[in-house]
Parts: C-alpha cells; structure tokens; sequence
C-alpha cells in the first residue's frame, strides 16, 4: 500500500462565526441595488461584492444577501423601507444554516465526495446552489482552493461527518 | 453523469440537482366547469407517453429552482434541447438527435 506517497496536506474544515442572511425576491433588482448600495447581479451563479457586503445570484430572480451582523439592522431598516414602495420578500435566514470554510490544495477532490458539479469549472468569487451528497448547499469559491458551504442547520452533522470521513481518505492516501 | 442543459442558469449541469415534472404544454382549462368528465380525465390523466421525442417539464430544484421545459428522446435519453417555461412549444423537425 503506498497511502501517504506525496501526501498533500489534507483539506481543513473550519466553522465560521455567524453573519447576517437574507434571501432576497425582486423582480426589479435594479431598483433593490441602488437603494441597498450593493449589485445584485443578473446572472445565475455571479456574486457582486460591496466592501464586506455580498449579493450571489442563485436563481434568476432570487439572491443571497451576506453583511456583518452589526449591519443587520441597517439592511432589515432598508428592505422594510422599500417593501413598502414595491413588490419584494426578503427574509432573514441567518440562524438558518451554518457555513463551513473548506481549504487546502485537495478540496476539489473533498467536495468531489458528495458535490456532482464540475466544481473546478466554477470561477473564483462565483457560487451556486447544488448538493452535497443528499443536503441542498451553497457553494461559494472563495479562491483556487478555498470554498464555503452553506448548509441547513439541521443538515449540518450528516454533511461534517461524511467530509471528515472524506479528509481522513484523503489524508491515507485512498 | 447524465447532464442537462438549464436555460436560467446557462450550464450542462448533472442530473442530480433536477427533478422530472411530467408532461409539458398542457393548458389548464379556462372554464373546469364547463368541461364534461371525460375532457377533465383526459386533462387530468391521460398524457401521450411517446416512444421518441418527448416534449415535458423539469425543475432544477437543487439549483436556481425554476421550472423549465425540455425536448427529451425517450428510448436514448437524450435531451435534443431545454428552453424557459412560458415559451412556446419549439419546432424540433430540424433537430437530429434520435436513438443512436
Ligand atoms: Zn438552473
């Protein structure tokens, strides 16, 4: 057996601190960007970002809404203000899921474990909605080898066991 | 994998992130009242079930989660092509893209 031939050092799997979520429905996204200051891109899977704020498009008339928790009530302040001027939904999901950052130079071959996407197409500062074995996630590239999953709360123990099943594989050499 | 083509987010994507919803271009009755018991079984029921192309809806749920419609060959499996819901049902005759 020649586990550990060239071994890479394995991914790590780190939970991130919480931030403010809102997932966000216009059909007029224009009008929503300029009032909240930030880009909400048209195209499926492209993430505007406004210093630590950040819009990712998942659907095309849907986005996901990140910005620091000290925020939060700035923008719930906003999007209150201009739900009363046009049709839109915004609800606040940050307690929702939890992001794991994942890194290091086999994370492809980590998320390759349960993600069916050709995720080595995916473009850094892009995500998407996909799968991870059979829990919906987002899936954000935050560098060449530096992704965020954003998993349901309750999805999350099934979803960090089969990874760290999947770094310990990794990490032998299987 | 078997991928497929969605028409919102502009990407082959694998078949695991789409589910099948049935038969696509079927109008729902202005009127259900007026309708007589057999034209609503027929509405509700009865779908043509090709062996060929098959013109049906599919829904990237675990992905931008809209529904959409797809040109399907259903002894091949293979898609001749996707477009959004809403359009109108596509001219296939310059299509090729059969069993083999
Ligand atoms: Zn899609």
């Amino acid at each position: 057996m020649n586990a550990m031939n060239g071994s890479l050092a394995p991914p790590t799997i780190t939970e991130l601190p919480p931030t403010t979520r809102i997932s966000l429905r216009t059909a007029d996204p224009a009008a929503v960007a300029s009032a909240l200051g930030i880009k909400l891109p048209v195209k499926v899977g492209v993430r505007a970002a406004a210093g630590v704020r950040t819009a990712l498009c998942l659907g095309p008339d849907e986005w996901l809404l990140e910005v620091p928790e000290a925020e939060s009530a700035m923008l719930a302040a906003a999007l209150a203000d201009l739900a009363g001027r046009m049709p839109l939904s915004a609800v606040e999901i940050s307690d929702r899921e939890v992001t794991l950052a994942l890194a290091g130079r086999a994370v492809l071959d980590l998320l390759a474990t349960g993600c069916p996407r050709d995720l080595a197409r995916m473009p850094v500062g892009s995500g998407a909605r996909t799968l991870f074995d059979t829990a919906q996630v987002v899936l954000t590239r935050e560098g060449e080898d530096r992704f965020h999953l954003t998993v349901r709360r309750s999805y999350a123990p099934h979803v960090r066991a089969l990874l760290h099943i999947a770094v310990r594989e990794l990490e032998i050499g299987l | 994998m078997l991928l497929i083509r969605c028409p919102y987010c502009e990407q082959d994507l694998p078949e695991l992130e789409f589910a099948y919803a049935g038969e696509a271009h079927i109008a729902r009755p202005q009127d259900p009242s007026k309708l007589t018991d057999e034209e609503w079984r027929d509405y509700l029921f009865i779908r043509s079930n090709p062996r060929g192309h098959h013109f049906e809806r599919w829904r990237h749920i675990n992905g931008c989660a809209r529904f959409f419609n797809a040109v399907r060959e259903t002894v091949s499996d293979r898609f001749l092509l996707t477009y959004r819901a809403g359009e109108p049902r596509p001219d296939i005759s310059g299509l090729t893209g059969g069993s083999e």
